[in-house]
């Protein structure tokens, strides 16, 4: 099995490096876009075959590791 | 005073701040490397500035996992004094002996320069050898420096006198154009619930002899040296 992980910055958090990302496809002549969030994706190859144990796991490493939940939300999938 | 300063891969103020603690304390600090499992009995344990772990994942996100840390925890909450200086502060927020993170600097740029900051309480062994509302000159040196943590968090910290430095103009007026990095409520440094544990992003250790340009960083190792006197 693997997850594939999503850590975005909370509602409200300010994210400079997204607004930079912003103002970069505004230099570039990109239309159309009215913001931009940055974030970060993980995969995890896990061993077994449980997905109810995967997901507590998977659940357990992103709020000790992979996200900082002061300022961040996190969502996985566990695909095979 | 016995001092004691951690080494992560990467760290690279270790030095410095050896040789402030050197010239306040006049005893040599210990260097523990971050594998280790437990630190020597001590008065001070001190996380310098680097790029641990070269900043991966987020700053101080894999060394507040390293095996030293669970020692540092437990010393922390019985009492001994931490001291946690730039991407010290920043592991100090992610293993939650400080509350708060640091995000990137407002305005993306790595900001390296001498910064003025007042002395918010001197109810701390980090602060007591200042004046309460003293403007004193340190430089800092990072690119995550951006203190960040909710309102209720923020309120607590004011409420219970724990923000230790903010940023300020010359004359200790707090202004916009004088916090280099977009620091909520122009916050530096804070203390720990229980006032022995000082996050800050400034750098004391680098201004602490005239030779350098000032002295008004070796008031925080002198207090430290008082108190463990």
């Amino acid at each position: 099995m693997k997850a594939q992980v999503v850590v975005t910055l909370k509602t409200g958090v300010l994210d400079p490096q997204g607004k930079a990302i912003e103002n970069a496809l505004d230099t570039l002549g990109v239309s159309g876009v009215e913001s931009v969030r940055q974030g970060r994706y993980f995969e995890v190859e896990l061993d077994g075959t449980d997905r109810a144990v995967a997901e507590r796991t998977v659940d357990a490493m992103c709020k000790q590791l992979l996200a900082n939940t002061v300022i961040e939300n996190y969502r996985f999938d566990i695909v095979d | 005073m016995k001092a004691v300063i951690v080494q992560f891969p990467g760290t690279n103020r270790e030095r410095d701040i050896a040789h402030a603690i050197e010239v306040a304390a006049g005893a040599a600090p210990q260097f523990v490397w971050h594998a280790e499992t437990s630190l020597p009995a001590c008065d001070l344990i001190v996380l310098p500035g680097g790029f641990s772990y070269g900043d991966y994942l987020r700053v101080g996100a894999i060394a507040a996992h390293a095996p030293i840390m669970a020692d540092i925890v437990k010393k922390a909450n019985d009492g001994v004094a931490v001291l946690g200086v730039c991407n010290g502060f920043q592991i100090l927020t992610e293993i939650g002996l400080l509350p708060g993170v640091l995000m990137r600097n407002a305005d993306m740029t790595f900001v390296c320069r001498d910064v003025h900051l007042r002395v918010e309480t001197t109810d701390s062994v980090f602060t007591r050898a200042y004046r309460r509302r003293q403007v004193i000159t340190v430089p800092v040196a990072h690119h995550d420096g951006n203190y960040f943590a909710d309102e209720t968090t923020l309120d607590a910290l004011e409420a219970d006198n724990r923000v230790a430095f903010r940023y300020c103009d010359t004359n200790g007026a707090i202004d916009p154009a004088s916090n280099p990095n977009g620091s909520q409520r122009a916050i530096a440094g804070i203390l720990g619930e229980n006032r022995n544990v000082l996050g800050m992003m400034p750098h004391p250790e680098n201004l602490i002899e005239m030779a350098l340009g000032g002295t008004d960083g070796l008031g925080l190792f002198e207090g430290l040296a008082q108190a463990a006197a």
